[in-house]
């Protein structure tokens, strides 16, 4: 579903502040893979789903989705395939626009945007229907602006809006970081919800250790801008924190050191 | 000071009033669904007559005329869009660009730096002269009042359809458009068009009201519109809600601002002195809200704080991360905004 070769991002080159993002990063997706991305501070997971999203494009290498080549592609219209959960809340949706009307836009994700009304009545009846599902009593405030949502409301909608359309791909950034621990389990629950209900691709970047053990198919970590290990099926099933802080410090050589990930 | 002066007054001010809400709307359209502070409508304001008064003398009919006018502005939006979006000019700079050569331009559209109608050789939409004297289907009021309303109305059509909702979303949180799939590029360059072409009609409105197109009548005509759009937030925010009933605000808010000018001038202040009054006036609007996020707030609790004290330890980095204010995140959400074009 998703391929992607060798691909290398340096930011700021030529100046103090040359940071070489991805040096030389592969990763091939299946079909319905449920991969959780771990990694330090600075290790290049953001950068890697940012790269695959277009947010700008790689110096080098290439990315496919779904044997297309989306390389060159810029981000609109990679949009077509995508769906994405940001870090900040306030990015995945528009406060000033009602939550019905949010759910509007997503579904119109990839098409063209014509003179035709912006909303439907049927598409009013399905999203209140979607919200429902959610269990947050959005259901009951359809055209209120998305900015009088708390941020777990907001995230939850997010999921929502990146998989109205079935995405070929859908990339989570770290989605839950921002929520107190009870919001972002809610959101974790409703994510494993969708994920397994629609057999999503997926790639959900976190801090948390213990969430990428308990979630998904497949765990890559990422150091230096490079994917260190890739664990996945029985091996992935039975790993713990231990065993994969022991696998980083062999394969790196260095202590891990990022607290949140550790306490996680 | 007699009262009867400024009584007399009042209804061209209503007009005047009543056509700058038309240009007014188009600075909304940049400066609030947008969220661009769009300064090419100086240059438009006079464009749109200039081009409605030329083709009126070389013997068109006035409605062809002010729908060249508005074309004429259309041109000008696509140009402040293509600097903007496609040469990557802050948008500022892109609008005063725009203004800059529209000078010029309206030098070469007129011949001259201004031409006059004669009310009484032309038929004209509206007139100064048509005012009282007039039955009400051929008073200026009244019509510039249907076309107000006609407008809002199509305006309020067009931003419930597919296309202006993701023309709202680009203004709103472009990042979150540019993942839906929405060309923010193309939608800001339409946006701009949109606004001056309802600028530039505007325009071609209020040459027929005086008489004339000066090359200079669209100066501060940016702070003039953004003055509508303050006045009507400020006074009628609060009950006009709905998409519709906040751009007719923006018409009454400028109404307001010419009668408000016209009290003042009869007060006799020093005309001389009036765009320096508006500005102000502006000024000290734009930095209430300003004033009241760094002064006035109260500190935002993020949600569910305290109430994970009895979650797993496991926890514990979660906290930390969503221990950040609301604040703090819409200011990076901020950052974020204005810094995308520099990185």
């Amino acid at each position: 579903m998703l391929d992607i070769r060798n691909i290398y991002k340096t930011f700021n080159p030529g100046t103090i502040n040359e940071k070489t993002a991805l040096n030389g990063v592969s990763l091939s997706l299946e079909d319905g893979e449920f991969v959780t991305v771990i990694g330090g501070n600075g290790a290049g997971k953001s950068t890697l789903l940012n790269a695959v999203a277009g947010t700008w494009l790689v110096d080098e290498g290439q990315i496919l989705i779904d044997g297309n080549d989306v390389t060159k592609l810029p981000e609109y219209k990679r949009a077509r395939y995508l769906g994405r959960v940001f870090q900040d809340p306030m990015t995945g949706t528009a406060a000033t626009m009602e939550i019905q009307e949010n759910l509007a836009l997503a579904e119109r994700r990839g098409r063209v945007r014509s003179l035709r009304p912006g909303i439907t009545r049927q598409e009013r009846a399905e999203y209140k229907e979607l919200l429902t599902m959610l269990g947050l009593g959005l259901e009951t405030r359809m055209t209120a602006k998305v900015g009088l949502l708390s941020g777990g409301q907001r995230q939850a909608l997010t999921l929502l809006m990146a998989t109205l359309q079935r995405p070929k791909l859908l990339l989570l950034d770290e989605h839950t970081a921002a929520l107190d621990p009870k919001t972002a389990a809610k959101v974790l629950e409703i994510t494993e919800l969708i994920v397994t209900r629609d057999h999503l691709t997926t790639l959900m970047i976190t801090h948390n250790m213990r969430d990428a053990i308990a979630h998904g198919n497949r765990l890559i970590m990422m150091n230096e801008g490079k994917i260190i290990i890739d664990i996945s099926g029985e091996a992935k099933k039975r790993l713990t924190v231990k065993d994969l802080l022991d696998q980083f410090e062999r394969v790196s050589g260095e202590q891990f050191s990022n607290d949140s990930a550790l306490l996680g | 000071m007699n009262i009867s002066t400024l009584i007399n007054a009042l209804p061209g001010a209503c007009a005047q009033g009543l056509i700058w809400g038309i240009m007014a709307i188009g600075v909304y359209i940049t400066y609030r669904i947008l969220d661009i502070a769009d300064l090419s409508v100086d240059g438009t304001m006079a464009t749109g007559g200039a081009v409605c008064i030329m083709m009126l003398m070389s013997g068109h009919n006035i409605w062809v005329s002010m729908l060249a006018a508005a074309g004429a502005g259309m041109l000008a939006g696509l140009v402040t869009g293509i600097l903007h979006t496609f040469m990557g000019i802050p948008a500022i700079l892109a609008g005063i660009l725009t203004q800059l050569s529209l000078y010029s331009i309206n030098l070469k559209i007129m011949g001259k730096s201004n031409q006059a109608v004669n009310v009484n050789n032309y038929d004209l939409l509206v007139s100064l002269r048509y005012i009282r004297t007039m039955p009400l289907w051929k008073n200026t009021i009244f019509i510039v009042i249907v076309l107000t309303v006609l407008l809002i109305a199509i305006l309020y059509w067009f931003f419930g359809t597919e296309f202006g909702a993701s023309l709202r979303a680009t203004g709103c949180n472009p990042n979150m458009s540019r993942a839906q799939g929405i060309n923010t590029d193309f939608n800001k360059v339409i946006g701009l068009m949109l606004s001056n072409a309802l600028v530039a009609f505007s325009s071609a409105l209020f040459a027929q009201y005086q008489g004339f197109a000066d090359v200079n009548m669209g100066r501060g005509a940016i702070v003039i519109g953004l003055a509508a759009v303050i006045i009507g937030e400020a006074i009628f925010g609060k009950i006009f809600r709905n998409f519709a009933l906040s751009l007719l605000a923006v018409s009454f808010g400028a109404i307001i601002y010419y009668v408000v000018l016209q009290v003042v001038i009869w007060m006799g202040i020093d005309t001389d002195l009036l765009k320096l009054l508006s500005a102000s006036v502006v000024a000290v609007f734009l930095g209430i809200p300003y004033w009241k996020g760094k002064y006035f707030t109260k500190p935002v609790h993020p949600e569910g704080r305290g109430t994970s004290v009895s979650s797993a330890p496991a926890s514990s980095t979660d906290n930390a991360s969503s221990g950040r204010p609301e604040a703090l995140n819409t200011s990076a959400q901020n950052e974020e905004k204005g810094g995308r074009r520099n990185a």
